[in-house]
Formats: C-alpha cells, structure tokens, sequence
C-alpha cells in the first residue's frame, strides 16, 4: 500500500511502486482529468503538482509521490488557479480540449511562481506541453489575462 | 467534487453544477465574476444515447423535430449530428438553431446524436459523419429550419393560450411576449406546443435579424468542461468492469504473427487475458499500467515475409522517376490546350512531400461493450455510419444492435474518419475474444499510433512551366505521384476515370487563368496505409501551385501579390481574401523590420478562400515564423470567433508539417515513434496570427481545413526572399538554409 495525498485527501493505492504515477490518478482513483498523451514526458498533458510544483505524472513512479501532497485538475483552488480557469473560459482558449489541463497545471504553477511572466518566461514554462490544435496565441493571452485578475 | 458518473447511465448529461469541482470554480463564480457573461450553463460532454427524435415518457417537453428540445425549465437541447473534435462544430450547429429559435444562449446545451443516417446524416455524405470542413455548410438550412420549426410552436401555443393572433407575438432571449402584456418563457408554453403539429416551411429570419449568427462574441458550449478536466473522452470513459488493453502489434506493415508466449505476460498483476486478435496479441487488464507491463513481457514471433521494404527514400526515387512522364489526366476539362505560344523559358521543379502523422493529441481509443446480444461502442465517432457498420461486421450483429456513443475527442485531423474503422474495428475483436465478459478499453500508446499507419501519402510532384517574353505563364504542365487516400475503402466511389480527387485537389483546376494547363496522376501503390489528413490534397497541391506563382511573378518582374490579383480572373472571393490580407499585412505599405521576410499565398479548399501574408525571419539556418496575416471568405460567418481560432489552429498545425513534420519508412514501418522524433509545434515557435473575415452573406463554408493549405507556401516564398533558395522538399527542417549574400528582403 502506498500513502498519497490527492487533492487534499489521503488515499489508499495497492499499486505497483514503478507505476507512472498517472495511471495510479486515472485508473486507480478515477481522477480522469489528468491526460496520458506521451507517457515520455514530452507533451505535459500528465502535468499534476507535486507539492506545488509542475511534474510529468506519465514519468513519475507513484512511489516517489509518497507522503507529498498531489494536486491535479481536479483539486485546483488557488487563486491563480481560478484566475487562470477563468482567463481560460473567456477568452475561448479551448479546441479539442485534450491538452488543456496539463496547460492549465502549467500555467497555474508559472504564475504562482512569476505572478507577472513575460512572454520569454511564458515560452519558458509552456514549452513542454504540446497543444496539437495549437491554440498557443490563445494560451498566452489567457495567462496575460490571469496575471491581470490574480 | 463530484467525481464524473460511472456510467451505466448512458444518459448522462453533465450539468454544470455536477462537473465543475465545486471548490475550484464554480457556476455562481463564472456569473459573478462577469469573465463569464453571456456563458453557457450547461454543459454536456459526455454521451447521450437519447435520440431526440424519441421523446416519450418526458412530459411537458417540447420536441420539436430531431434536433431541439425545450424543457419546462427551459433548457434548449440541441442534438449536435456531427463530431467534436476541437473544430468548433457544438458551437457552431447550436448558435444556427438557437437563433432562429430567439432561445436565450445562457440556457442552450449540446447533446451528441446517436448514430441514426435517417435523421442525422451528412447531407453532404448520406452518411451520418464529418469531414470536409462540410459541418456547417451541411447543415445551415437544416438547423434554422429546426430553430424556426420549434419557434412557431411555441408561438402558436402562445397564440392559442392568449387568444392572439400568431403574428402578434414577439421572441427573444427565450420569453414570448404580447403587445397586451402577455408574457411567457419558453418552458412555460414548451407542454403545449407539445400538442401541436409541427408545421411545414416556416419562414426563415432575414440575415438583418440574426442575434448570434455573426456575432462577434466568445461562448463555446465546450470551453468550460475542457478547463476544468471534466469533459469525458474516451479515455475517460467508465463503466462496471471495464478492462484496458494494449494490443503488441506487427513490427512492420505486412508482417504477420507465427506464434507467441504470454507465459510471463500473464504473470503480470493485473493482467486478465492475453488473446489473439486480428490487429496482434492483446493484453487486457485492469488498468493501462499492467497492460503494457504485460506487453512488455510478450513473446512474438512475426513473419517478415509480406512486408514492403521500399523505404522513403527509395519512394521518392521511384516516384522522381514516374514524374518525369504523364499519367492518367487529371485536370478540368475547361483547361483544354489552346495554341501554345514558344516559350521564352521554362522552370522545370520536382517537389517532395514526405508521409506525415495526424498525431491527434489522444492516441487513438475506442471502448468495446459486448453484452446481451448487443454492442456498445464509445469512441470519437467521427464517421459514424461507417463506424457502426464495421462494428457490426466485427461482432457478428446486426448493424441495429450495435449502439455508438460519440464522444468528443482529442483531435482528429482526419485521423479518426477511417471508412476502416481501424480503432474501433479492433476494441470489439478484443472484446469478442475476451468472451464479450466485460466492456474493454483499447487503447493505443502514442508509440502504437504513430506506428500503426494511417499517414498523409509521400507525394511527389513534377511540373514544367514555360513561361512568354514578358514571364508570364504560356503553359503549365503538372504530374503527381502518390497513394490514393480512398482506393479500396468505401470511398473508391470518388475515383472517376482513375483519378482519385483527394490525390490532385488545389491542383486539377487553377483559380488562375493560366493557358495549357494540364495535370496528370500516377496512383502509387505501397503497403501501409494513407488518409486524409487536414486539408487533404491541398496539403501539398497548394505548396507546388503558390510557390510556382511566385516564381512567375519573379521572371515577370512583378509584385506577388499584384501579379495573383492580375492573374485571377472571375474570382472574386479570392480577389477578397487576397486584397483584405495584403491590407491589413501592410503589404508593399509598411517595410518588415531588417532580417525579416514576407511571403504570402491564397488557396481555396472546400468553398473557402484563405490568403495568409506571413513575417519569416531566419534564427539559426531554420525559419522564425514571427507573424501570419489571414483573409478568410467563408460565406456567412456563423461564429466569427470560431472562425479565428481554426484560422489559428490551421496555421499551427500548418507549420509544425512545414518546419518539422516527416514519418521515415525503413523496412515496412515508421522510424518515428514519439513527440522526441516527431516534433510538432511548441509554444515558443506559434506565431502571432491576425485573423480577418471577408463579410459575406453567402451560405456558410468550412472552416476546419482551409487554413492551413496556404501556410508552407506563403512561408516558402518569404524564405526564398531570405535566402536566393526555392525549398522544393518539405520539412524545413531538413534544408540547409542560409541567409543570401543579397537577401531581396
Ligand atoms: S503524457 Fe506525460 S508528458 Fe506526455
Ligand atoms: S486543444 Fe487540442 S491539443 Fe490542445
């Protein structure tokens, strides 16, 4: 049995330690929304925070996410968070929707670290999650937007 | 939070309030904050299995036709016939009926149809399915016609109730009203226009009195379940015992199983089965971990026998050489040779285009269930008719016992159109040979999906231009080599005198009026298989027709875009798109700033015309794409916000094949497996993209392809202002470029 922290919640999993931490979200505590698109940390839609901070959960052993506490879409709650959710809504960013909570993690945990990014910063922290219907123009301007309103 | 239904429901409906963590954001949020106003409520992304179509047992609803439902709470359901792949088709067929309807946007839904070609087809297909950019045009009379069919009755109930006459009574925002101050909301008379006949060619709104047709303001239905993680794809899907398979497939195209050892494989923790299926070996289990655990542990002997083993590299040889001679004509035949004049020179180019992967950001998926004598099937349906039959081919059934559930999708870019069903097809063979024991998820790594086929054909194309004294074309004479997308499927039915059109379209017939045009086909075969992939043939016919035009304007000693204007003759919409972008670009008007080069071109795919002016500056012997101008003339602009994001959205994808995109074939597979080797487009490379609507009342034309035909040439044309050099080979990434001793910048 491995002890995490989810969304604020201890849970329970009888799972393989190597398991990417991912499938342990999605398969084991139903948290879907959590994207697998790589599983080689190469596209970010698996972006959860781990103790606040922006990992691939497709390349993460559970194991190593013991005893830390684990937010993912779904238990977002911060202010930048509903900054960004809100930013995110108004302005349409959305087409297939796929990538968009590992962008969403992404952008969150920029701007709780850089409340006022730049675009470098921005090109910085988004780099490595793939948006396939590119929807980029819209992603930065959201998170200009968020900066604004957080 | 609420966590999202299991789902024996297949009736789900996710309201707002049932998706949205209540913690994070929620509805009462969104309303006061005002970033939110004008928003939708609700928001359905699930599936529906609720045919519209049979509303019994829900009184007090009225259901007007197959497409609208009013609730006595007065929620507008709308049935949406086509896929939701990002394109914006939910938003886009809503605001169409809830215009004509005067509903009030704030209380519309969206419900995905179930697959019904009776009531839902593609008018532009007859089949139920999506693609070609054909959403909106298909379905323009359709949905005002539902809109204004649903309106009269709520109308007539009015006028019945009030003692009115008809005429009388106004509607907007989904409230009836009276001159005498009678007042009612639409779920108010929703029961008793129930009761009435649905009459027959109601008349439809003047253009003049649209509400949200044209409007310029955001408000997709789906925009809030896709930020905030709760819209259901289909590696989402629950349900009671659902199993998850990986399937370890051929090594190659062609080759085949001899045998295999699961011993260790079934060791696994968590794995249940591991069966034979037609695709390979699958391993199902209790979740995606232990599948590909199991997968790992296989044994596989394969035949290498059947395999084609001509590479890339030796395609494109073969096909230099088909290109040198002419094959089965495939021009219009307008374009008949007149009297040639003597050229004064000739350009001779051979143009090379590799196979590319859609890459959809889900890897493909599709959920099997197997159960009292039915099968149920959950996926991105994007072509559910086809889909449906081949289901039903795969289990044994009849094509009614087989139910689809649509679900929205993680991208498609043609991808998920498969008259093969291939995603589908192979989920309910794991699901048979699992003893139809419980619902199973196939699903693909992004490895399996690069790997398993399904491309954009290598092309190869080789014209001779000869050009007069003054520069100007005399004669044009194109030949074209590669795969055909549709020989073989269900669609072979295209295929006229041996020309298949998706091989040649943006090339068979010039918006220019150029004398001697002539275009010919070579349909290639090789063992892997190809579709269409967003914009199709224009995917390359656009590249060799626009940069070739640019090559005349340079031996005429003429402007680009001056030179395309002269050259369009009877064009119109073009001549729109042309000018509005050159316009706004600043063309021949503002300078780009030093080291940067402009480069535009104009394509015109399934009824839209787009002209892009791009900004390419050269960083590092690669091109910096800085700025993407777009004139678009898509007739009648339903959501013109909409619009800009495909306008967006094609330009980026556009690119990420321009710069980037190649799958290598090397003894019957794709070299290319993953994001490391197959790079697409990241955050740092999307350009600024300025989109500008052409105004038109004409009937609505797609928007989901036509915007990315006309990004490689426009960037290849800078380029070639950079650098002296003609990119004749794509991707980008593969020339060796360097800025010209005397750039024409
Ligand atoms: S799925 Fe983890 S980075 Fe792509
Ligand atoms: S919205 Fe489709 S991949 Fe980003």
């Amino acid at each position: 049995m491995i002890t995490l922290k989810v969304n604020g919640q201890t849970r329970e999993v009888d799972a393989d330690p190597q398991t990417p931490l991912l499938w342990v979200l999605r398969d084991d505590l139903g948290l879907t929304g959590t994207k697998y698109g790589c599983g080689i940390a190469q596209c970010g839609a698996c972006t959860v925070h781990l103790d606040g901070a922006p990992i691939r959960s497709c390349s993460f052993p559970v194991a190593a996410a013991a005893g830390k506490s684990v937010t993912t879409i779904e238990g977002l709650q911060s202010k930048a968070a509903k900054a960004v959710q809100k930013a995110w809504v108004a302005l349409d960013v959305v087409q297939c929707g796929y990538c968009q909570s590992g962008q969403i993690m992404s952008a969150v945990a920029l701007l709780e670290q850089k409340p006022k990014p730049s675009d470098a910063d921005i090109d910085g922290a988004m780099a490595g999650n793939i948006c396939r219907c590119a929807t980029y123009q819209r992603i930065r301007a959201a998170i200009h937007a968020a900066a604004r309103e957080a | 939070m609420r966590m999202l239904d299991t789902l024996q429901q297949t009736h789900l409906r996710q309201t707002l309030a049932e998706t949205t963590p209540a913690p994070a954001l929620s509805r009462r949020d969104f309303l006061k904050s005002g970033a939110a106003a004008g928003l939708v409520v609700a928001v359905p992304l699930g599936w529906s299995g609720a045919a519209l179509a049979d509303p019994a047992g829900q009184p007090g609803v009225l259901a007007a036709d197959a497409f609208i439902r009013v609730a006595p709470d007065d929620t507008v359901t709308i049935m949406i016939k086509h896929h939701e792949m990002g394109q914006g088709a939910t938003t886009g067929l809503a605001t169409i009926a809830a215009d004509e309807l005067d509903a009030d946007w704030s209380r519309v839904v969206a419900e995905y149809a179930p697959s019904d070609p009776k009531l839902y087809a593609n008018l532009a297909m007859g089949i139920q399915g999506t693609g070609g950019s054909t959403a909106m045009a298909n379905s323009w009379e359709q949905m005002r016609k539902a809109g204004a069919t649903a309106r009269a009755m709520l109308v007539q109930a009015a006028a019945d109730s009030w003692k009115v006459p008809a005429a009388e009574i106004r509607t907007a925002n989904g409230v009836l009203t009276h001159a005498s101050g009678k007042r009612a909301r639409y779920g108010e008379m929703a029961g008793a226009a129930a009761q009435l006949t649905p009459p027959t060619n109601v008349p439809l709104k003047d253009p003049s009195q649209f509400t949200l047709i044209g409007k310029d303001r955001k408000g997709r239905l789906d925009s809030l379940a896709k930020s905030t993680g709760t819209a259901t794809y289909t590696i989402d899907v629950k349900l009671p015992g659902l199993l998850t398979a990986v399937i370890a497939r051929p090594p190659a195209f062609g080759a085949r199983l001899k045998s295999f050892d699961a011993s260790a494989a079934r060791q696994v923790k968590g794995v249940t089965d591991v069966v034979q299926v037609p695709e390979g070996v699958a391993v199902v289990a209790t979740g995606m971990w232990p599948a590909l655990q199991g997968r790992k542990a296989l044994k596989l002997d394969w035949d290498l026998a059947g395999v084609d083993a001509r590479s890339s590299a030796q395609l494109f040889a073969e096909y230099r050489e088909l290109a040198k001679r002419p094959g089965v004509p495939a021009s219009k035949p307008e374009a008949a040779a007149s009297a040639a004049a003597p050229a004064a020179r000739s350009i001779e180019a051979v143009y090379e285009f590799p196979f590319l992967a859609h890459a959809a950001m889900e890897p493909m998926n599709c959920v099997a269930w197997l159960h009292d004598g039915r099968l149920e099937t959950y996926s991105g349906h994007q072509l559910q008719t086809t889909d449906q039959m081949n289901a039903a081919k795969a289990a044994g059934l009849p094509p009614e016992k087989v139910t689809l559930h649509t679900l929205v999708s993680g991208g498609s870019f043609g991808r998920r159109a498969n008259a093969e069903a291939d995603f589908v097809v192979e989920a309910v063979h794991v699901a048979k040979a699992i003893g139809s024991r419980a619902p199973v998820r196939v699903q693909r790594t992004r490895e399996d999906d690069m790997q398993a086929g399904y491309y954009r054909p290598l092309y190869v194309h080789g014209v001779r231009l000869d050009l007069d004294a003054q520069g100007l074309p005399a004669a044009w004479q194109h030949t074209i080599v590669g795969q055909s997308i549709v020989a073989g499927t269900p669609f072979a039915m295209m295929i006229k005198d041996g020309v298949d059109p998706t091989s040649v379209e943006g090339a068979a017939e010039l918006p220019y009026a150029i004398p001697n045009h002539a275009l010919t086909l070579h349909s290639t075969k090789v063992g892997l298989p190809v579709l269409w992939w967003r914009s199709v043939g224009s995917t390359h016919t656009a590249y060799v027709v626009e940069t070739l035009i640019d090559e005349i304007a340079e031996a005429a000693g003429r402007d680009p875009v001056e030179l395309r204007l002269a050259l369009l003759k009877d064009r119109p919409r073009h001549v729109a798109a042309l000018r509005l972008a050159a316009d706004k670009a600043g063309w021949g008007q503002r300078k780009p700033a030093a080291g940067v080069a402009r480069g535009v071109a104009l394509h015109e795919s399934f009824n839209t015309v787009v002209a892009q002016i791009v900004d390419v500056r050269l960083v590092d012997g690669q091109p910096k794409v800085e700025r993407v101008v777009v004139g678009v003339d898509c007739g009648t602009a339903i959501n013109p916000d909409v619009i800009r994001a495909q306008m967006e959205g094609g330009v980026g994808f556009a690119l990420a094949a321009a710069l980037y995109g190649a799958i290598d074939l090397e003894q019957g597979a794709a070299r290319q497996s993953n994001f490391n080797d197959y790079q697409v487009l990241r955050m740092p490379a999307m350009p600024k993209v300025e989109v500008h609507i052409v105004p038109s009342a004409a009937a609505p034309t797609g928007v989901g392809e036509p915007g990315v035909p006309p990004l490689a040439p426009a960037v290849a044309n800078a380029l070639y202002r950079l650098t002296g050099q003609r990119v004749r080979s794509l991707p980008f990434a593969r020339q060796s470029l360097s800025v010209a001793a005397q750039a024409t910048t």
